[in-house]
């Protein structure tokens, strides 16, 4: 063992990154620690930088804990758990300088990947395991297990604490809940009696942390699916976005089936490819369900033609795309938030579609819900454009609520008694002056038939080659997204509003930027700053854009996609926008935005300024 | 709720179904096709077949995809909700239509190019899936509206009007669908109006997917000599197997037919397809015969015609298999659907 000369202590507030091999189950152990935290009242995240493969893959788990309750990954590593051999060397150079670093000591590690200006432990987590369990499987599982309990000794986290959770895991298998805690055990012991516990990094109860859970965003999505009233899913297994369909019909298997007959109030499609998965929404939702599909960059890629048939014959859909890195399969595991242009415009022709934009997965909860009003609302696609980050991590964000007086926007579609005081039904005819027309269901009323297509029609639903005809119709469908802009979601304002310069971004750099914020305040850098949460833009944003002289675009992507789409859509002038690009898959950090916004209003870096 | 179309002004004596609707209350728009085009004697086929079946038109969805044969769902049953959609892929919006309610009876037209090059495999799937609707291929071996390329269906040395020979082989939509699974197969001739509607009435009824194959020729791009799907070729080589008569429900015991000529395919709701066998060397219910029939027959140039397959299996009917509410789905009360706000405070005890 060797000691850091200089350990400073840090209660509640640092970050502890384990590399492990993927498929060795490390992931509970893992999730245990970070739940055990919470549950301590202290804020933490976690961010899982997984291989795009099934076992024996380097995997990395990196939790935060932030007694300010930043959510953002953090900048460096404070505390090492080094399980990977392979990666071992990479994993030695990462630890901040006053940081530890775990190891098994079993076999022993080369000298030469010693640091001096860290403390290294080791602990020989094998070969205890190897002593107190059989079975090969079994014993790499423990050893995992085994080192949840050394960090527990380490960073004084509560046993009690540990064993609830344990037993609340296994309350199936009470037989699990003894080996576990067996080798939670031997850890701790060991630690208790070989290493200094506990370290100067490490936890105090707090009472942060009530009211809120650790989900991650997938999740919360297919539960807003749930909520949201959802019959009909259609999918096309893809990473990211899996966990949406798996959450949704796991929820539905449990509260949509009646226990007497076992009927179901719900269909999951496995489509055998997107283009289908999205042609069973359009189907659906043409009749009359509420239907979805989740899907990732590639997906979405698939589905625009479709997209453009929705688009034109006014049908509602709902797409979830958890993005994921990269043009063509990219790097399936890595964030980013790189499909803003291709989704806003998916498809050939004239066409745009509408965005929504979550922030963390207790958004993706409450925007989910709101894309099935606005699908049916506006008769169109919406998108609900989350990320690998928001939605495979768990995040800590405020318990979901549910308001039960909320009623489903089901939009304009006639009753049959509507239909039968009509003299004649005609498909869009725009009554109200909203641009949005009437639509009818099959099965109602054979006076409420009409023909949808996707070839040239006229306000009354028939097929045209007529110009003027043809015009009228899209011409309408501009008024419509107009009507949109009225509809979508507020953005976020944080600060006066009143300042030079402002921050304008989207999606999962909220957290970051939010860290950001503070930092540059303390420096002496004050800026506006607005999350947009979907496009169109509607007035707010305009008022923000024309409010400030310099406008620091923050997005995960490398062709400054929200920029193009505010110099696009908006009134701004395009000098005014300074793009700031994150798009290395990994994500953001408040030091990233700090220093890059620094930088771009030329007042240096974030350490020389201090 | 429903209401019956206020019938059209008809003459007294035009005969009435069950609903007391004439055949002219199961009309559509006028059609666009070329004159002589087999499509139009199928979309006929089909007024006459939902007329017999005395189906409410607004009970009746009509989905395609793009094509010649594709338009036609406009031309038939105005009363009935229309959705053309894209190339290929008229399956997937029937799947996802009849997922939301699967009380309406849903008809598909599609075309060879539509179903066997840029939608088969969406065909395919929608028959592994077991949707329950009648898929009606409207097959003429060109691509009508794009002028008459050849489609996955024509036959090896088929001569396009230009005089080239096809040299691939052709996917037979037939062998297709009974090596998939599916468990209606049958095969038609646009000129045969006598034997179709019966075949699309039993294909109506048929509780889960039922495809017909139906000739169908192209009389501007695959009506000359040397194509093997013209008029003149089909009527000399489609081959009338066997021969079905669709009797309704409140039907099936006046008729008579003396026994061992006809052999009684009883439908799930009461009514039933009659079968007259031409040829008696297989068994509509024995897939594997029906599949090595229709090959030999099709290596020996003829096609054969009339009801190929047919087994019925109403529990691996998509909605079966998923144990789906009786109710359709797009009229569950959202009550029903949203589990609440106690539910869901529940269920936040397990991210703590
Ligand atoms: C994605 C796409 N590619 C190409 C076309 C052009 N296209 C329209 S119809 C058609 C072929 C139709 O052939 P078939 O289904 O046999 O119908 P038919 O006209 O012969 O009845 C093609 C290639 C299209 N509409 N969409
Ligand atoms: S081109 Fe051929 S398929 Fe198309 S309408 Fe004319 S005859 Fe029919
Ligand atoms: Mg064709």
């Amino acid at each position: 063992m060797r000691t850091a000369s200089h350990s400073p202590e840090r209660l509640n507030d640092f970050v502890i990154k384990f590399a492990n091999v993927n498929g060795t189950g490390s992931a509970s152990a893992n999730t245990l620690m970070m739940k055990s935290i919470f549950r301590m009242g202290v804020p933490v995240t976690g961010k899982n930088y997984f291989p795009s493969n099934i076992q024996g893959l380097p995997t990395w788990y990196e939790i935060r804990v932030c007694a300010d309750g930043h959510m953002a990954r953090g900048s460096h590593v404070d505390l090492m758990m080094a399980m990977n051999i392979e990666t071992y060397a990479k994993d030695v150079r990462e630890v901040r300088p006053g940081g530890f670093l775990l190891y098994d000591s079993t076999w022993p590690r080369s000298a030469l990947l010693e640091r001096d200006d860290i403390t290294v432990f080791g602990v020989p987590l094998a070969r205890l395991c190897n002593e107190s369990f059989d079975g090969v499987r079994n014993r790499i599982l423990m050893k995992n297990i085994c080192y949840a309990g050394v960090l527990a000794a380490l960073l004084d986290v509560d046993l009690e604490v540990i064993r609830n959770l344990v037993t609340e895991q296994y309350a199936s298998k009470p037989k699990l809940v003894d080996a576990n805690m067996k080798a939670i055990d031997l850890g701790y012991r060991y630690a208790q009696e070989n290493l200094p516990c506990p370290l100067p990094l490490r936890i105090r109860r707090m009472d942060k942390t009530q009211g809120h859970v650790l989900i991650d965003g997938n999740t919360a999505t297919g539960l807003g699916c749930v909520y949201a009233g959802a019959t009909v899913g259609a999918w096309y297994p893809i990473t990211p976005s899996t966990g949406v369909m798996d959450a949704y019909k796991g929820f539905c298997e449990k509260l949509r089936v009646d226990p007497v007959t076992k009927e179901r109030n719900f269909v999951v499609l496995q489509a055998e490819d997107e283009l289908a998965a999205i042609g069973m929404v359009v189907g659906a939702s043409w009749n009359g369900a509420r239907a979805f599909t989740p899907t990732s960059g590639p997906g979405v890629s698939l589905m625009n033609e479709f997209l453009g048939l929705a688009y034109y014959a006014e049908v509602p859909a709902v797409i979830v795309d958890v993005q994921r890195v990269g043009p063509s399969t990219g790097m399936p595991t890595r964030t980013q938030q790189c499909d803003l242009m291709t989704c806003a415009y998916a498809s050939h022709g004239d066409t745009r579609h509408v965005l929504l934009f979550p922030a963390n997965p207790a958004e993706c909860f409450t925007l989910t819900v709101k894309a099935f009003d606005l699908a049916e609302r506006l008769q169109t696609p919406v998108f609900l454009l989350s990320d690998l980050d928001i939605g495979m991590n768990d995040w800590m964000v405020p318990e979901l609520t549910w308001d039960d007086s909320y009623r489903p926007d089901r939009g304009k579609v006639l009753s049959a008694t509507e239909i039968e005081a009509l003299p004649k039904f005609q498909r869009y005819l725009d009554k109200d002056g909203d641009a949005i027309p009437y639509r009818t269901l099959p099965g109602v009323n054979p006076k409420a038939a009409y023909f949808t297509r996707g070839s040239g029609h006229n306000k009354f639903g028939g097929y045209t080659e007529d110009s003027a005809e043809y015009q009228e119709v899209v011409d309408r469908l501009v008024r419509k997204f107009e009507t949109a802009k009225t509809l979508v979601p507020e953005p976020v304002l944080e600060g006066p509003g009143d300042r030079r310069i402002g921050i304008l971004s989207l999606g999962s750099c909220d957290g970051p930027i939010r860290e950001a914020l503070v930092r540059l305040a303390a420096c002496g850098t004050e800026v506006d700053y607005l999350r947009v949460r979907a496009f169109p833009f509607g007035a707010a944003v305009e008022a923000f854009l024309a409010a400030h002289d310099t406008i620091l675009v923050v997005e995960q992507n490398r062709d400054a996609q929200l920029k193009s789409l505010l110099t696009l859509e908006t009134a701004v002038e395009k000098r005014k926008l300074v793009p700031i690009l994150h798009y290395d898959g990994m994500p953001m950090t408040a030091d990233f935005v700090t220093d890059a916004v620094l930088d771009a209003l030329g007042r240096g870096t974030r350490r020389a300024a201090g | 709720m429903t209401s019956i179309t206020k019938p059209k002004i008809a003459h007294p004596s035009l005969p009435r179904n069950e609903l007391g609707l004439t055949r002219r209350d199961y009309e559509g728009g006028m059609s666009t096709l070329c004159a002589g085009c087999g499509h139009d004697s199928i979309t006929a086929a089909i007024t006459e077949a939902v007329w017999g079946l005395s189906l409410r038109p607004e009970n009746l969805v009509k989905l395609s995809g793009i094509g010649c044969s594709s338009k036609t769902t406009a031309y038939f049953v105005s009363g009935a909700h229309g959705f053309n959609g894209v190339h290929g892929r008229m399956p997937s919006i029937a799947t996802g239509a009849n997922a939301a309610n699967h009380s309406l009876t849903y008809i598909g037209v599609s075309g060879d190019g539509d179903s066997l090059s840029i939608g088969l495999g969406q065909l395919a799937h929608a028959i592994r899936r077991n949707v329950n609707m009648l898929y009606v291929i409207e097959n003429n071996g060109v691509y009508g509206l794009t002028k008459g390329q050849f489609s996955a269906s024509a036959d090896v040395g088929t001569k396009s009007k230009k005089g080239d020979a096809n040299v691939q082989t052709p996917v037979d939509p037939a062998l297709l669908a009974l090596s998939l699974g599916a468990g209606f197969v049958a095969r038609g001739f646009s000129g045969d109006k006598k034997q179709l509607v019966p075949l699309i009435q039993a294909g109506l009824r048929h509780p889960g997917f039922a495809l017909i194959d139906v000739m169908s020729p192209c009389v501007t791009f695959n009506d000359h000599e040397g194509s093997t799907k013209s008029y003149a070729y089909t009527r000399e080589h489609y081959h009338a197997a066997v021969e079905a008569d669709y009797v309704p429900r409140a039907e099936t015991i006046a008729v008579d037919y003396a026994e061992g000529e006809a052999l009684v395919v009883p439908l799930h709701d009461g009514s039933e397809v009659r079968l007259r066998k031409l040829e008696l060397e297989f068994d509509t219910a024995d897939r594997a015969k029906a599949y090595s029939y229709i090959d030999a027959k099709l290596a020996e140039g003829e096609y054969v015609t009339g009801l190929i397959h047919e087994v019925e299996a109403p529990e691996h009917e998509l909605h079966a298999v998923n144990r789906t509410a009786a109710a359709p789905l797009n009229t569950m009360p959202f009550e029903r659907l949203n589990p609440g706000r106690a539910t869901l405070a529940k269920l936040m005890a397990r991210y703590r």
